[in-house]
């Protein structure tokens, strides 16, 4: 039996390069990459969970750590890939079903702006506690 | 017809056999208004007679010519030097994506063929089903009856050409992917005249694999709009399984 010929293909690196894509194709790497960054932000959530389980000294340590300016940056990301996320999966949810499909572009316009709009105010509120 | 004349080079994708990919690069002058096919062409009958292309018709019916000019998949037959590059600049001409490549820019179209096959894509369809104006995916509010009992048909906008899937990202990392231009196929037959298709569609491989980029939308030269297509046959394929669960046919 012949093997299969292999496909002119970088497989999961077309997934992530931008060159060449419409705006849907924009939609669906920033998804991959919003997915990718809030599955990396659940685990390291959990160790830091875990902290608790260590005694009040590691977790003050820790949340000492965690107020750097580095941190607070990562934890805005999280808000932004959280919102993005979010909300594109609600877009993608109401296409999946036949609606509003041909504004596919205009709701991921309107995705980008709440993202931006609500990150912005999440930042602010950051910046002025810490 | 104008006189105006530009210099362009175009770097053309080689690939023969298990030998590993180079770009060969030409300089060639050029009428702006001439297509990238023509100018593929050139290259081939006074550069290199050893690139393989494949084109046929030279006016957007057989499908043939589909490549990716600067990254993206274009139809060259119809797509003007002007629109890619200007005087003294480079036009990137490489295969489709997600097809094995046979040599240089040609490649091979079976997945398509037998995606097609598989949902038994109709080379005719129902006025109703696919209308010839309005947007092109909504059926419109008259459909013309014709005066003895049938109905009208016409001929499928989707050419096989094969853009839908070089430009789908998902194609590239599932190889069982029905892909775009198929399940459009599937869609303009639906799913209520042709319960079989039912199976065909909804799985895996199927209309749930598609994550709407709507990349084969914004490639497709034929407005197919197979995008729309797939999450239609989600809609239907919902309505079934409701159907299904109540009990009804």
């Amino acid at each position: 039996m012949n093997e299969p010929k292999k496909l002119h293909s970088r497989g999961v690196l077309d997934w992530f390069d931008p060159r060449g894509r419409q705006v849907g194709g924009w939609g669906f790497i920033i998804n991959r990459i919003s997915a990718i960054g809030l599955t990396i932000y659940l685990y390291l959530h959990l160790v830091m969970l875990g902290k608790l389980a260590q005694g009040p000294e590691a977790f003050d340590a820790f949340i000492a750590t965690a107020k750097q300016p580095l941190i607070l940056f990562g934890e805005l990301l999280v808000i932004i890939a959280g919102l993005y996320h979010g909300l594109n999966g609600i877009r993608i949810a109401l296409t999946s079903f036949g609606v509003a499909v041909r504004y596919q572009r205009a709701l991921l316009i309107a995705v980008v702006l709440l993202t931006a709009a609500g990150s912005l105010f999440f930042a602010i509120r950051m910046l002025s506690i810490h | 017809m104008s006189d105006e004349k530009w210099t362009v080079t175009f770097i053309v994708f080689r690939k023969k056999d298990e030998q590993p990919v180079r770009y060969d690069t030409f300089t060639l002058e050029v009428s702006p208004n001439e297509y990238v096919l023509d100018a593929v062409e050139r290259i081939w009958a006074f550069h290199d007679r050893s690139l393989v292309f494949a084109h046929a018709c030279h006016h957007s019916t057989c499908g043939a010519c589909g490549m990716r000019v600067n990254g993206v998949e274009r139809l060259t037959c119809i797509t003007p030097i002007r629109e890619v590059t200007r005087n003294g600049g480079t036009v990137r001409v490489e295969p489709l994506r997600n097809f094995p490549v046979v040599s240089d820019l040609a490649v091979d179209m079976s997945r398509l063929y037998q995606a097609m096959d598989v949902v038994h894509a109709q080379a005719v369809h129902p006025l109703d089903a696919a209308p010839l104006e309005g947007d092109g995916i909504r059926p419109p509010r008259q459909v013309p009856q014709p005066e003895e009992e049938g109905e009208f048909l016409r001929l499928a906008d989707c050419i096989e050409c094969g853009l839908c899937v070089s430009a789908c990202p998902v194609a590239g990392t599932d190889p069982a992917y029905l892909g775009p231009a198929a399940l459009a196929g599937a869609q303009l037959q639906s799913i209520a005249r042709n319960p079989d298709l039912l199976s065909v569609v909804d799985c895996a491989e199927g209309v749930w694999r598609c994550h709407s980029a709507y990349e084969c939308t914004a490639v497709c030269p034929s407005n197919v709009q197979p995008g729309w297509r797939i999450m239609d046959l989600r809609r239907q394929v919902v309505a079934q399984r409701i159907k299904a669960l109540l009990g009804q046919r």
